[in-house]
């Protein structure tokens, strides 16, 4: 068992996860992230991972065991409750699950307009961050008629528009080529900079050792090797 | 209004093609109803203060003709030094003739016909008659007289206008259920079309009352859409119906056309259906997503 620290911002105590009536994808896993740190997670196809990004961005709630994110107990907190948690929390999901009917712009713009943000600022923070993915004369472009690649920037640019506390990110690099994944991480690397605590699931081998981050390793649905709180790896 | 910014695809929803019909029907249907109220409302006034200040007395007539005049004589001056009475007169016998002209005709025949003498009695403001001492009065003079308060047939009329009213607003009520219960079905239809934009708002942290404002402006611009349509049509509906009534008025009704208070009060019928649309849609997406997981 992890000890509990005071900057810990997620927290996974014997946490199981079944779909239905199925089987366990996610076994007594017990970890704890700390504010601030970088991670990568791996492991084969089915392991679990996008489970346990899931659960982490509260799209499920575990079969059992407890998940605390910001000091919080998620599996007992009341429905109404979770916006705010969720606000805190960017995600890159897999499928990309950008709105078809909105433009890239608006796409981007949607957790500033859920949480209330002045049309003013999120014209000039969209633009800028835009700008940034390399899609600023795509702005108006409605997601069907993106590239995978694009699509993909689209949602990275929707992921992290406000600066959230944690970072999640399934195969965010995976539609785009390496030059563009290595200046994506690099984004995620200034944000880590500036705070945020990143996971970052991912197969390519190439990414993580290029750039060196811990790893957490899943294995049918048990944790293999645990998060390094202290930046070097540690292994079960 | 009608193209306010929303994160839901809710404009492409096939509903929006029936939906705003549907409810231009059912105002159409209400404001017809709710006008029928008013104007049988205003008709029953118009009746009430009509026969409310009046009274008749019938006098059977007499063998005598002279008899006849004597009886008269005293019955008019009894009733009009009878406190509270503010004009008593008899009715010309010409009117009568007229009354009765639409039954028998006009023959010989029918003016050689005993016809009862009738007085009509304007009463005053305020002032209590005694009824019962009215009458014993007048048999005093001539014991074949009665007195006519209009009371019964007044009575019929409330009652018969009161059962047409509770009639009419049976037919709100339906038309009310009938609407909000389309626009429930249409709301979860929305929320199921819907689901996976609903997800990825709620992943992104939206909260459910995010969700459901933006269903209930967009119930709220169909049914100021409806609303618009159905009191457009109902418009020269009611004026048809207003023009028609005017033209038996001399006959049968007084007038039964609305007051500008009324109509106005009818213009009002979309905007609330709007509204109760909006809060409908608000309640029912709420208590959808909060038997979500």
């Amino acid at each position: 068992m992890e000890s509990t620290r005071k900057d810990d911002v997620v927290k996974f105590e014997n946490v199981g996860l079944r779909y239905g009536l199925g089987p366990e994808v996610l076994r007594d896993v017990s970890f704890n992230l700390r504010a601030g740190s970088f991670h990568f997670l791996t492991g084969p196809s089915g392991a679990g991972k996008s489970s346990l990004l899931k659960l982490m961005y509260l799209a499920h709630r575990p079969s059992r065991g407890l998940i605390s994110l910001f000091g919080r107990d998620i599996a007992t907190a009341k429905r109404n409750s979770l916006p705010a948690v969720r606000r805190k929390i960017g995600v890159v999901f897999q499928g990309f699950h950008l709105l078809e009917h909105l433009t890239a712009f608006d796409n981007v713009a949607l957790p500033l307009r859920v949480a209330g943000t002045r049309e003013s600022d999120i014209k000039r923070h969209v633009e800028e961050l835009l700008s940034w993915v390399g899609l600023k004369s795509h702005m108006d472009a409605r997601p069907p008629t993106l590239s995978g690649g694009q699509q993909q920037r689209v949602a990275i640019a929707r992921a992290i528009i406000t600066q959230p506390d944690i970072l999640l990110a399934d195969e965010p690099t995976g539609n785009v080529d390496d030059a563009m994944g290595f200046r994506l991480l690099r984004l995620f690397e200034e944000l880590n900079r500036l705070g945020t605590t990143v996971i970052v699931a991912t197969h390519s081998r190439a990414l993580i050792d290029r750039l060196g981050y811990p790893t957490m390793s899943l294995e049918n649905g048990e944790l293999t090797k645990l998060p390094s709180n202290e930046g070097g790896l540690s292994n079960v | 209004m009608f193209n306010q910014r929303t994160d839901l695809p809710l404009h492409k929803d096939p509903s929006n093609r029936f939906l705003p019909w549907l409810i231009a029907f059912m105002i159409y249907l209400a404001t017809l109803a709710t006008a029928g109220v008013m104007a049988l409302d205003g008709l029953l006034s118009h009746w009430q203060a009509g026969v409310t200040h009046t009274l008749t007395v019938q006098i059977s007539p007499n063998a005598s003709e002279k008899k006849t005049e004597q009886v008269l004589s005293a019955s008019l001056n009894l009733l009009n030094r009878t406190h509270g009475i503010a004009h008593a007169k008899a009715v010309p016998h010409s009117e009568i003739m007229t009354l009765l002209e639409p039954w028998l005709g006009v023959s010989d025949t029918v003016e050689s016909l005993p016809l009862p003498i009738l007085i009509d009695v304007e009463l005053l403001d305020g002032v209590q008659i005694n009824m019962e001492r009215l009458l014993k009065d007048l048999k005093k003079i001539e014991p074949s007289a009665s007195i006519d308060d209009h009371s019964v047939w007044l009575e019929r009329v409330i009652r018969l206008t009161q059962s047409i009213q509770i009639l009419a607003a049976a037919i709100l009520g339906f038309i009310g259920f009938a609407t909000i219960g389309t626009l429930i079905f249409t709301t979860r239809v929305g929320l199921a079309v819907h689901h996976s934009v609903i997800e990825v708002l709620h992943l992104i942290g939206a909260k459910d009352s995010y969700i459901a404002r933006q269903f209930a402006n967009h119930a709220l611009g169909l049914g100021l859409k409806g609303g618009m349509i159905g009191i457009a049509l109902a418009g020269p509906t009611l004026l048809g119906l207003g023009y028609l009534s005017s033209r038996l008025e001399g006959m049968l009704l007084p007038d039964v056309t609305l007051t500008w208070i009324q109509w106005g009060g009818l213009a009002m019928l979309p905007v609330l259906t709007a509204f109760f649309a909006s809060i409908t849609a608000r309640l029912t997406v709420l208590g959808t997503l909060k038997r979500m997981t």
